[in-house]
């Protein structure tokens, strides 16, 4: 299942969608374009085989090293990194899928990226998207409801970017 | 004891305005008393059966004084009112509320004649009057500007007012079999051995008293009917905003409710005064023996009340700590679809058997020579108990009669 | 407001127009199991509409575990659940013992069930007699924290904690059972055993807990999955899943040899249900009754758990072992793995770049996903079922707001 064959047949199903893979990771993944994820995880939950009927997480990493001292000596270029980790409740399997995202939309500072909402295709992502957005700024097209879910309405940031700075004052409250 | 003072020369409206001071002071006390009693007693009840100790320090054993400590902290505490609040009615409900438990007292017999004020409707007074508490908690509701006291209130307003039908039809069969509304008939009726309690009058009075159980449960708002106050729903229900005194006056008048129903249900049921076995006539003692051994059987009488509506008391604190809640619709349907007709058929049934068996199964065995006062009353298959002359011409009208001395 | 009501098509078939109301459940409320806040749309006593809003507990758990290594990320995860602290140290233990391709050792393998088993049976006692405390009922909860109370004794002779063990660690445990600890753990077990019979009267076959509990917020099997509910919620929605029998082999691994049936109703019924209440006809499978039911069982099958855990720990002579080191260097990869926690199940992912301070570490709680299900669920129910919905689901908002 997690084998080249499964590969191809998602490359059957959506042509272009999938960009890259590593299959020899402890938890082999396959990285997919970021306008294709919905259709790719429709095409997973409704006609793939196993079906993967669940979603069980869904993660934004931010590939950016502030320290220049240290960003010099990195080998990839800054950028957001989504993983999907999906789940087949009558397979029992799991899958890992990834997309890369710029930090920001067209470089532009404040412009968030912006991916397709799974929000369709399992109802575990809505919570879960906002939480990226909120925590990691991304912005999900077609997500019915996207607003900040653990931090207040009006907090400024996304706290789990790498290059985030804890406001010194938030309504009064010392921050720092 | 009017009329005492009237013998000493005070003028009569003196001597009335004393009489009633007493007894209204007596009342109180009563209350408020119980109430410490109850809550105190409700704190070790709920912590036995919860396998903990309860208050065990205060008053130096058992906690005994806890009620009182709590009652010295609610009178030191901020007295708060959210800001939307309606002034007046927010203060003025929890008064309603104790006025109106507190009322009903008036004429609850504690013993024979020991009664605030004997009156010809007794029946009708407390139970009427009972249902006005209701008033002081959708004041409250309404009154504190809370979302949750307003669900509070509609609840309670909804449950009681359903609740007061089955629990009118209860209360209606001992008024059939006794063949009056005054308390203290209904009760000296049912004196002698405990057979003569209208509890084992007949299998439909028997039926109807655990019907009268579950109605008086939920019109005082105790578990598994605490709708109004639901603490894991409505935060606290009709007193949320509630604090202090003011809060402790719901709490008294919950109590005082809870003692009264309590009462209501051995007047009415349970033989009122009269022990399961009538020790002081046994020996020889009663009303009409001198004033020494009336006192005495008074004594024994509220003692027995006392014991019994306590016992009342108790079983709504062991039903408390064990059940969970009912859910509002279940409530009433608990009211409406079962309770209600239930009551109806029980009060039809006890109807038909008062008129074909008068004298009960056995007649004989079920009624024995007991002091039957309102020999007036009994049919033609009663008992040909004579009667003591001089409580039957003091009472024998079983109209409103004064205070108690 | 009003054109809300015009739009509403329940509300124009009724003669009598009634308005809705809005009311906040919390964040201060008796029964929300924390710092959780509903909005609630109400008609009178009908509920229209949920919302919950979460986040008063946010304790940038996340970003912490940016800064400081896994061993030192091991106190925040107690945190997370503070009601099943074992399992998330466990979960997050594996986590990075997957990522480090480490494997503990026998001894250290009976332990950790051992210790998280009974922890389990912890984290469900106070499950259910909260649950009862949301219905209205007091005593039960003063029941079961009776017993929770003599498990954490146990845990405080084991690791010195009784709610913030940082007991299980990646590599191991931080010390080995204290001598006599395996006798006081089976005494308190065959003590503990016929206590269950109590719960069962007092709250499963109660009449008025049945009538509050069964047929309410049914939940689907299909949409348990779709929003990712798991733990008893999934199973008492009828979805055979659990991962110390389904999950990966790093988990599966420590139990096995172990004897365990799911808790889930196969075929219309329970794999217990000959010595334990037989269902009521009034429940639906994926209501609140079953879900609470699913805990209960989970409480005898933990229990037997443990018990085979003592013989095999018992049994085994090697030391414990020492667990890895504070600042031990993370390989540069990611690792996922889903454990399951008494709540559900419990994921942790982290990513290592070759030091010891992890460069991304996510926990995936499945009260976050658990929750999210309440607006469907409560949709059309009663005031008083909010409460018994949000309640069946357990959650701790520790582990929702993170």
């Amino acid at each position: 299942m997690r084998g080249p064959g499964f590969l191809e047949s998602i490359e059957a199903a959506c042509p272009g969608a999938v960009v890259g893979s590593q299959l020899e990771a402890i938890d082999p993944w396959i990285e997919i374009a970021p306008a294709r994820i919905a259709d790719v995880c429709q095409w997973l939950k409704t006609a793939g085989e196993p079906r993967f009927d669940a979603l069980q997480c869904i993660t934004a990493v931010d590939w950016f090293e502030p320290d220049p001292k240290k960003a010099a000596k990195v080998t990839w270029q800054p950028h957001l990194e989504m993983v999907y980790h999906l789940w087949s409740t009558p397979a029992r399997a799991s899958l890992v899928l990834k997309v890369k995202l710029p930090r920001w939309s067209g470089d532009v500072a404040g412009h968030l990226p912006e991916l397709p909402s799974v929000t369709g295709v399992w109802r575990t992502a809505d919570w879960h998207e906002r939480e990226v957005y909120d925590l990691s700024g991304v912005m999900f097209t077609g997500h019915p409801d996207l607003r900040r879910i653990l931090c207040p309405e009006d907090w400024v940031g996304y706290p789990l970017r790498k290059d985030y700075e804890m406001p010194l004052d938030y309504h009064g409250i010392r921050g720092r | 004891m009017a009329d005492f003072l009237i013998g000493l020369g005070l003028p009569g409206w003196l001597a009335w305005s004393i009489a009633a001071l007493v007894s209204a002071v007596l009342l109180l006390n009563v209350i408020a008393g119980g109430a410490l009693v109850f809550i105190w007693a409700e704190r070790k009840i709920a912590a036995r059966i919860q396998d903990r100790l309860g208050p065990t320090r205060t008053g130096g054993r058992f906690g005994w004084l806890q009620s009182l400590a709590d009652g010295i902290k609610l009178l030191a505490k901020e007295d708060l009112m959210p800001e939307g609040a309606d002034g007046l009615l927010f203060r003025l409900a929890p008064y309603v509320s104790f006025c109106a438990s507190f009322c009903a007292f008036i004429a609850l017999p504690f013993a024979f004649d020991v009664v605030g004020q004997r009156l010809n409707v007794g029946v009708f007074f407390v139970v009427a009057v009972l249902g006005l508490e209701v008033f002081g908690v959708i004041l409250a509701g309404y009154a504190s500007a809370s979302k949750w006291s307003l669900f509070g209130a509609m609840r309670e307003a909804a449950q009681v007012v359903s609740y007061e039908v089955p629990l009118g039809m209860c209360v209606v069969v001992p008024v059939m079999l006794a063949g009056t509304m005054d308390l203290v008939t209904i009760g000296e009726k049912q004196a002698g051995w405990m057979s003569n309690w209208y509890l084992f009058h007949d299998p439909f009075t028997f039926v109807i008293f655990w019907v009268y159980v579950t109605c008086a449960v939920a019109s005082v708002n105790r578990a598994p009917f605490d709708l109004a106050e639901a603490e894991s729903e409505l935060v606290a229900g009709f007193h949320t905003e509630y604090s202090g005194l003011r809060w402790s006056f719901f709490f008294m008048a919950e109590y005082g409710s809870m003692f009264l129903v309590s009462a209501l249900a051995a007047v009415l049921f349970l033989g009122g005064w009269n022990g399961p076995v009538p020790v002081a006539q046994l020996v020889g003692l009663s009303e009409g023996t001198g004033d020494s051994a009336a006192y005495f059987v008074r004594l024994l009488g509220l003692a027995n009340l006392i014991t019994k509506a306590t016992l009342g008391v108790l079983l709504m604190m062991w039903i408390r700590w064990t059940l969970p809640r009912l859910r509002i619709d279940q409530v009433m349907t608990t009211c409406l679809k079962y309770c209600t007709p239930i009551a109806a058929v029980m009060f039809a049934g006890a109807m038909f058997w008062q008129l074909l068996l008068p004298g009960g199964l056995l007649p004989g065995w079920s009624r024995p020579a007991g002091e039957i006062r309102e020999g007036w009353l009994e049919g033609p298959g009663g008992l040909p108990t004579p009667l003591p002359a001089a409580a039957a011409s003091s009472e024998s009208s079983g109209l409103a009669t004064r205070s108690p001395r | 407001m009003s054109n809300l009501i015009d739009d509403d098509p329940r509300i124009i078939e009724f003669d009598v127009r009634t308005d809705e109301m809005l009311v906040n459940m919390g964040p201060q409320h008796p029964s929300t199991h924390g710092v959780l806040r509903l909005v609630l749309r109400t008609d009178g006593e009908i509920v229209s509409e949920t919302e919950p809003h979460i986040g008063y507990l946010h304790r940038c758990a996340e970003k912490i575990g940016e800064n400081v290594s896994p061993r030192q990320w091991i106190p925040y995860t107690d945190r997370l659940d503070y009601l099943a602290a074992m399992n998330m140290n466990l979960g997050w233990a594996l986590t990075v013992e997957k990522l480090m391709r480490h494997e503990v050792g026998e001894k250290a393998r009976h332990l950790r069930v051992l210790i998280a088993e009974l922890n389990r049976v912890a984290s469900h006692l106070v499950g259910m007699g909260a649950y009862g405390l949301d219905l209205g009922t007091f005593s039960p909860f003063l029941y079961a924290f009776r017993e929770r109370e003599k498990i954490l004794d146990l845990f405080e002779e084991a690791c010195g904690a009784r709610l913030t063990y940082s007991y299980l660690t990646v590599g191991g445990a931080t010390a080995d059972l204290p001598p006599g600890w395996l006798q006081k753990c089976e005494a308190f077990l065959d003590q503990f055993e016929p206590i269950i019979k109590e719960y069962h009267a007092l709250l499963t076959t109660n009449a008025i807990f049945v009538k509050r509990t069964a047929g309410i917020g049914v939940l689907s099997r299909d949409m348990a999955i779709d929003y990712g509910c798991s733990g008893p919620v999934l199973r008492g929605s009828g979805v055979d899943q659990d991962m110390r029998r389904d999950g990966e082999s790093i988990y599966t691994g420590m139990y096995d040899g172990y004897a365990f049936e799911v808790a889930v109703q196969k075929d219309g019924r329970y794999p217990r249900d000959h010595t334990y209440p037989s269902v009521p006809k009034e429940a639906v499978l994926g209501d609140c009754w079953h879900r609470f039911f699913v805990r209960m069982l989970e409480v005898v099958q933990s229990m037997d758990l443990i018990r085979q855990a003592i013989d095999r720990y018992a049994a085994c002579r090697e030391p414990l072992g020492e667990p890895l080191k504070l600042a031990e260097k993370l390989p540069v990869g990611d690792a996922y793995l889903e454990t399951e926690a008494p709540k559900g199940q419990m994921g942790f992912y982290i990513i290592g770049n070759g030091t010891s301070i992890p460069w991304r570490v996510r926990a995936r709680s499945s009260s976050f996903s658990n929750l999210s299900v309440t607006h469907e669920l409560c949709r059309g129910c009663l005031i008083a079922d909010v409460p018994a919905i949000v309640g069946s689901l357990d959650i701790v908002m520790g582990e929702i707001d993170r």
